[in-house]
C-alpha cells in the first residue's frame, strides 16, 4: 500500500475512535450547561443556545450534591489511606521477610482472586449489621481497607529493593519498623503513588457494595445519588447531566494528572508474576 | 525484634481484613447458601432452617434464574469477543509507527475506562433514548426507523453490550500494546527482507506472539463481564421484560429486595462455580493449543 494512503488510514481511524470515546462525555459535558427542557427537543442540540450554570445550583442547593461529593471524597480517601497502609505492609512483608509459609500463604491469597467479591456480600451484610455498621461511613470503608490486588502489587515491586540495603540496616541495629519507615517506604513512592490512584478510583466508581450496605440517603456516594436521582428525574436530561460531570470529572483529572502512575500499574498487574 | 514476629506483625492488619471481611463470609455464604434464611430468619434467627442442597435445587427450576443465566452468557459471549476485537483494532493503530501524536490517542482512547459506570450509564441511556436521543436522530439522518433501544427486548441487551465494549476497550487496549512492544522488531526485519506482506507479518508473527497476551485478557474480560451488574442496574432495572437481568442482579433482588439471604447466597456461588469452570475451561484450551505450535518447529 501506498504510504501516504495508510498514513491517512490509520490517523483517520485512530481519529474516528477517538470521537466515538469522547463523544458522550462531551455531549454530558455540553448539555449540563442547557436550559431545562432544552435538550428534549427535535432536532437534539449539541451546544446549549445560552449557557447557564442552572442545573449545578440546583443540584447543589436542592438535590444535595455538596453532600453526596463530600461523601464520597471522604469514603474514597479513608479506604485509600488505609488500603495503601496495611497492604504496603503486607507486601514489603511478602516479598523481603522471610517467615515460616511464606510462599504457601501467598500461593492461598492469590487463589483466592478467583473468588468473585459478590460471594461474600450477603454474610458480609449480616456480619455488619450485627457490628452495627450498616448505612454508615465505616460499612462501606471497612470491607475496602486491605486488597490482594494490592498486596500483589507491592509485593512484586518492593521485590526490587535490593538485599544488601535492609542487612546493612540491620547490622547497624535498626528495628524493623525503623528499616521500613526509612529505607523501605522512600524506595516504594512510585508503586505507592500508582496503588493510591488505582484504590481510590475504585472506591469512588464502586457501586454494588455502597448500595448495599447503605440504606439511607445521608450517606450517599455520588454513584448512588446519581443513580437514585434518574429513577426520580427520568425527564430531566439537563439536570443529571450536570450530576453526571460532578461524579466523573474528579476522578478523570484525578487520571489525567497521574496517568503514568495508573497506566504502570495496570501493567504490573496484569502480567503474571 | 525477632524477624519471624516483625513478618507476621506486619501482615497482621492485611490479613485481619481479609480474613474478617473477605475468607470468613465467603465461607459463610456457602453456610447460608443450605440455609432457609429469610426475612422471618432475619427478625427472629431461630426461624433459620437447613435445607441441605434444597436452594440449588429449586434455583435450577426457576425459569428466572435461567434466564439471568441466558442473558448473562448472552453478554458474555457477544461483549468479550467485540470488546477485545475493539481493544486489539485500537492497540494495533496506536503501535504503528506511523500513528500521529500518539499520547493523545492513548489517553482519550482510555478516558472512558476510567469513569464511572454509573454516571456513563446514564448519559448513554439518554443518548439512545427512543425520541431525543441522538442515536435514533442520527439513524433517521440516513432513512432507519427509530428503535427503541432499552425498550424493546431484542435491543436492551445489545445496547448494553454496545455500552461495556465503549467503556472497558481501552483497559485492555493498554495490555495489548505492551505485548505488541514486547514483540523483538527484528522478526519484523527479517520477514520484510523475505517479501512478506503487512497482512501475512501479522498472520504468522503478531498474532502467534501477541497469544499469551490475549489468553490473560480473554481470561481476565471473561471473569469481569460475568458479574454484570450495574450496567443494567442504572439502563433498564432488568427489564424490558427481564431481558437484562443478569446473574448478579437476581442474587441482589433476591438477596437485598426479598430478603431471601439463602436463595441468593445459593445464586452468588453458582455464579462462582460457573466463572470458575468457564475460567478453567479457557485455560485448558490455551495451554492445550500451545504444544503443537511451540514444538512442532
Amino acid at each position: 500500500m501506498n504510504p501516504r494512503l495508510a498514513k491517512v488510514l490509520i490517523n483517520g481511524s485512530l481519529s474516528a475512535l477517538a470521537a466515538a470515546a469522547l463523544l458522550p462525555l462531551l455531549w454530558m459535558l455540553s448539555v449540563s450547561f442547557m436550559a431545562p427542557g432544552e435538550a428534549s427537543a427535535l432536532p437534539p442540540p449539541l451546544l446549549p443556545a445560552h449557557a447557564t450554570l442552572h442545573n449545578y445550583r440546583e443540584l447543589f442547593a436542592h438535590a444535595g450534591m455538596g453532600r453526596y461529593l463530600l461523601n464520597s471524597l471522604l469514603i474514597s480517601s479513608a479506604i485509600t489511606a488505609l488500603a495503601l497502609a496495611s497492604n504496603l505492609m503486607a507486601g514489603y512483608a511478602f516479598a523481603k521477610l522471610r517467615f515460616a509459609g511464606r510462599e504457601r500463604l501467598f500461593q492461598a491469597l492469590i487463589g483466592a482472586l478467583v473468588i468473585p467479591a459478590q460471594v461474600a456480600m450477603l454474610p458480609l451484610f449480616l456480619l455488619l449489621k450485627t457490628i452495627g455498621l450498616v448505612n454508615s461511613y465505616a460499612g462501606v470503608i471497612v470491607p475496602g481497607m486491605a486488597t490482594i490486588f494490592g498486596i500483589y502489587l507491592v509485593r512484586q515491586y518492593a521485590r526490587g529493593v535490593p538485599d544488601e540495603l535492609l542487612e546493612a540496616a540491620r547490622i547497624d541495629g535498626a528495628s524493623e519498623l525503623r528499616i521500613f519507615g526509612q529505607i523501605v517506604l522512600p524506595l516504594l513512592k512510585p508503586i505507592m503513588v500508582t496503588l493510591a490512584i488505582f484504590t481510590f478510583l475504585a472506591a469512588w466508581n464502586d457501586f454494588m457494595w455502597p448500595l448495599i450496605v447503605l440504606t439511607g440517603q445521608e450517606h450517599y456516594t455520588l454513584p448512588l445519588a446519581l443513580a437514585s436521582l434518574a429513577r426520580d428525574h427520568v425527564q430531566d436530561s439537563e439536570l443529571m447531566m450536570a450530576g453526571s460531570v460532578v461524579t466523573v470529572l474528579p476522578v478523570l483529572l484525578l487520571f489525567l494528572a497521574l496517568q503514568r502512575y495508573y497506566l504502570q500499574g495496570l501493567l504490573l498487574g496484569s502480567v503474571k508474576g | 525484634m525477632n524477624r519471624q514476629r516483625a513478618a507476621w506483625l506486619f501482615l497482621a492488619p492485611a490479613l485481619l481484613v481479609l480474613g474478617v471481611f473477605f475468607i470468613l463470609p465467603v465461607i459463610a455464604a456457602l453456610g447460608l447458601s443450605l440455609t432457609d434464611y429469610d426475612l422471618y430468619a432475619l427478625a427472629d434467627i431461630h426461624n433459620l432452617r437447613f435445607v441441605g442442597l434444597h436452594n440449588y435445587w429449586a434455583l435450577l427450576h426457576r425459569p428466572l434464574f435461567w434466564s439471568a443465566l441466558g442473558n448473562t452468557f448472552y453478554f458474555v459471549a457477544v461483549g468479550v469477543p467485540l470488546s477485545i476485537a475493539a481493544s486489539l483494532v485500537a492497540a494495533l493503530l496506536l503501535n504503528s509507527p506511523l500513528a500521529r501524536i500518539r499520547p493523545f490517542f492513548r489517553t482519550v482512547l482510555f478516558a472512558p475506562v476510567v469513569t464511572t459506570v454509573v454516571a456513563v450509564a446514564v448519559i448513554w441511556r439518554y443518548l439512545f433514548n427512543t425520541r431525543y436521543g441522538l442515536v435514533n436522530y442520527g439513524l433517521a439522518e440516513i432513512g432507519i426507523h427509530p428503535i427503541d433501544w432499552l425498550g424493546d427486548p431484542h435491543w436492551a441487551m445489545p445496547t448494553i453490550i454496545a455500552f461495556a465494549v465503549w467503556k472497558n476497550f481501552g483497559y485492555n487496549m493498554i495490555i495489548i500494546m505492551a505485548g505488541l512492544q514486547a514483540i523483538p522488531p527484528d522478526l519484523y526485519e527479517a520477514a520484510r527482507i523475505d517479501g512478506a506482506s503487512a497482512p501475512r507479518q501479522f498472520w504468522h508473527i503478531t498474532l502467534p506472539l501477541l497469544r499469551p497476551t490475549m489468553m490473560l485478557v480473554v481470561i481476565l474480560t471473561v471473569a469481569g463481564y460475568f458479574q454484570l451488574f450495574a450496567e443494567p442496574y442504572v439502563m433498564t432495572e432488568g427489564g424490558p421484560l427481564q431481558s437484562t437481568v443478569s446473574v448478579l442482579y437476581l442474587m441482589y433482588q433476591d438477596g437485598f429486595k426479598w430478603w431471601n439471604l439463602g436463595t441468593a447466597s445459593a445464586v452468588a456461588f453458582m455464579l462462582f462455580l460457573i466463572i470458575f469452570a468457564v475460567t478453567t475451561l479457557l485455560l485448558r484450551l490455551a495451554r492445550r493449543g500451545e504444544h503443537p505450535a511451540g514444538k512442532r518447529t
